[in-house]
């Protein structure tokens, strides 16, 4: 008879707990590339992940982490599956541009927010009914390709090649690189494109040689962008080099080594934390990123990337109080008062910049969201 | 284009080419012996290449794990067998051969430093970490199927394909790595420079491909091979086990790739999933020579090395493309020229 008693009010007790909680749980779906050819990308993305604050506003956050292997149609099937199964409040993902682009069709249909950690402007330009439900936090490659001309016309540049990734990526970059740098008068004298697995760019290197350009520009991300560039140093190129913030990671400093001496890139703030002035509001925010991320995961291991699903968590934390204010979570009124929300982000400070957002602009990244940073004795030194 | 730049293309292509063309042989000699097409071939050349940066970075590489656990499988298949047959004496050999050997291995590797040893004992250990795992996939995964369908052995290599880029992704990463040159010397031969590190990769696989020859010409279990390619019935009437030529064969793949692995590690940076890429350029050479022909094989891979070098000079974007669409015509010519018999 106690015993029953007990087991009831057990029951009782049980039944009544949820029942007593105000709200729901928010649930965050997220789709990355942590494994296939962007898991150099993938992989600090969903190590950042286990770092994220796990109660926004007194809610609890359940993050749903699905893999999607690079792969397009995956990346559409988990954002599927999170919507319709999972029922998330937002999707974060994809790693790569084309992934995020084929996902964009699906959370305008499911009316749930969608942010991106890829870097092509195309995500969120040109603003249509279905891109009011996407927003990115990565720069765009025109803001970076600006940073790069600009330098290169401070250098004295004339004439430029360009290496890139015969694929989405080294091709977005062709195109905003080509564009920004003949309307700024600097003269591209050559072209060419490689594959990430290839074992040998000789070819392509020596077409460069013969064109004799100041400066090379390669347009690859992570290990595979040295190749380029450490058979440019073997055939005896002597010009500046030139990376993209693909590359900014410690792998790439591993296998380039000393070939990559006084290479530029441009780069999130992030990657040089520690270097930026006091007076810069994101140093704070950067470095207890970094701090996190190292602690455990290792000193130097951490990357830009990573910082890109950071910042994604952090314009969450700052649209979803206001989100609740409107609606529960796990209702439409919910999703779309969070849309409203993060288009509403202003003077947000982040790892990568500081987010201003508007209905015209998902991004909202100013000068302040990129730096330019020289290689020098393996690590990377800031340029005044 | 100048002669020298031609001359420096040509030197890149026969380079490449001579790594397709090792691969190429170990397709075809993998195809004959034993109808598998060895989609993991090249799985072999990243486990050779990021085994032996591991060893020099001074880590333990996670092939010694992929050693030990496939060990320790066989072991248990054997024993069981063993136990049911009821010859318990073979048991202790078993378990040495299998668990005993790769718990040596990974013992010696824990107890030295491996980044201090001379560069010729780090390639000698990664061989041994790494051309083990050929037989021992042989008799894990093909084995078991060995009488069944061109096609299905096909599949089953895709699966294994599959599994082995998943393994080497979670063992070495997703950066890649690069190993320090062999040598630094330089030849000049007029106006071109000659690397050291590229006539060492020519001169290692033109070797390779002499003591292959010898072994198929000289040796009793070359000929068992030879024998097993050209009639599997006959070779097993006349005394040669099936196994047996399948688990050589398999030994030989294995060593192949990982030594390719070794020469090419220090030109190029090697991913957890270049092998692929290398082995399918090795296919297409060894497709030229339809599968059958050892010295087709191999000047097809090289002919594949220099296509792949002169057109990433002229068409850079469109190289695997120009590379990978030379198989359709060597297709067509062969399928008009030859008539295709299936051994049943």
């Amino acid at each position: 008879m106690r015993i029953k008693l007990l087991l009831a009010s057990l029951l009782a007790l049980l039944g009544i707990v949820p029942a007593a909680g105000v709200r729901a749980e928010i649930n965050v779906g997220v789709t990355l590339s942590a494994t296939g050819p962007a898991a150099s990308l993938g992989i600090p993305e969903k190590n950042t992940f286990s770092l994220l604050p796990t109660t926004i506003a007194g809610q609890k956050i359940n993050y749903i982490i699905l893999d999607d292997a690079s792969d397009t149609t995956t990346a559409v099937k988990n954002t599927r599956k999170l919507i319709s199964e999972n029922k998330v409040d937002v999707v974060i993902g994809s790693t790569t541009t084309p992934n995020s682009l084929a996902m964009i069709d699906v959370v305008a249909e499911g009316e749930t927010p969608m942010i991106s950690m890829a870097a092509s402007a195309r995500i969120i330009d040109p603003m249509d009914g279905k891109r009011a439900w996407v927003f990115k936090t990565p720069q765009n490659d025109a803001q970076m390709a600006t940073a790069i001309v600009q330098h290169m016309l401070d250098n004295q540049v004339r004439t430029v090649a360009y290496i890139g990734f015969a694929d989405a990526y080294g091709e977005g970059w062709w195109n905003e690189f080509s564009r920004i740098a003949e309307a700024r008068k600097i003269q591209i004298v050559g072209n060419e494109r490689f594959n990430r697995a290839d074992t040998s760019v000789t070819g392509q290197v020596l077409k460069i040689l013969a064109a004799k350009p100041d400066a090379v520009l390669v347009g690859g991300a992570g290990t595979p962008a040295a190749l380029p560039q450490k058979s440019l140093k073997e055939k005896g190129y002597k010009g500046l080099m030139y990376q993209t913030h693909g590359v900014a990671n410690a792998d790439f400093l591993r296998v380039c080594g000393k070939d990559c001496e006084g290479t530029f890139l441009p780069a999130g703030p992030v990657l040089v934390a520690a270097q930026l002035p006091n007076s810069n509001p994101i140093k704070k925010v950067a470095l207890e990123y970094v701090t996190k991320y190292e602690a455990m995961n290792g000193k130097g291991t951490v990357s830009t990337f990573g910082a890109h699903a950071w910042d994604a968590s952090l314009l969450l934390a700052h649209a979803v109080p206001e989100a609740l204010k409107k609606a529960q979570p796990g209702t439409p009124e919910f999703r779309k008062a969070l849309r409203q929300a993060l288009e509403k982000t202003t003077n947000l400070t982040a790892a990568h910049g500081v987010f201003n957002m508007s209905p015209q602009d998902h991004l909202g990244f100013d000068q302040r969201a990129r730096v330019m940073v020289r290689i020098d004795n393996g690590t990377w030194k800031l340029v005044e | 284009m100048d002669l020298q730049i031609a001359l420096l293309l040509g030197q890149d292509g026969v380079t490449n080419g001579a790594i397709y063309a090792l691969l190429a042989l170990a397709l075809v000699l993998v195809f004959a012996v034993t109808r598998v097409i060895f989609i993991p071939q090249g799985e072999f050349v990243a486990f050779g290449a990021l085994t032996l940066a591991s060893l020099q970075a001074g880590k333990l590489p996670g092939t010694v794990w992929l050693l030990l656990a496939m060990g320790t499988a066989i072991g248990l298949i054997e024993c069981t067998t063993a136990v049911r047959a009821r010859r318990f004496h073979r048991l202790p050999l078993i378990i040495l051969i299998n668990c005993g050997a790769p718990l040596l291995l990974a013992a010696s590797l824990l107890a030295v430093s491996p980044a201090s040893l001379p560069l010729l004992v780090q390639v000698l250990l990664t061989l041994m970490l790494v051309v083990p795992l050929g037989p021992m996939l042989y008799r894990l995964a093909y084995q078991p199927v060995a009488e069944a369908s061109v096609l299905a052995l096909l599949i089953v290599s895709v699966a294994v394909h599959v599994t082995l880029t998943g393994i080497g992704l979670l063992f070495f990463g997703a950066e890649g790595s690069r190993t320090p040159a062999f040598t630094d010397a330089n030849f000049a031969v007029g106006d071109v420079v000659l690397q050291g590190q590229t006539l060492l990769v020519i001169v290692a696989s033109a070797l390779l491909i002499v003591a292959l020859y010898l072994f198929f010409e000289r040796t009793l279990y070359g000929k068992a091979l030879r024998a097993t390619a050209m009639n599997r019935t006959g070779a097993r009437l006349m005394g040669i086990s099936g196994d047996l030529a399948g688990l050589l064969s398999f030994t030989l793949a294995g060593a192949i790739g990982a030594f390719s692995g070794v020469l090419i590690s220090p030109i190029t940076t090697v991913y957890y999933d270049s092998g692929f890429l290398i082995g399918l350029k090795g296919f297409v050479g060894a497709i030229i020579g339809g599968l059958a022909s050892y010295p087709a094989a191999a000047a097809g891979a090289v002919l594949v090395g220099l296509l792949e070098a002169y057109s990433s000079y002229w068409a850079s974007a469109f190289k695997e493309v120009i590379v990978f669409t030379l198989i359709i015509p060597v297709l067509l010519w062969r399928s008009l020229k030859t008539r295709h018999v299936e051994e049943a």
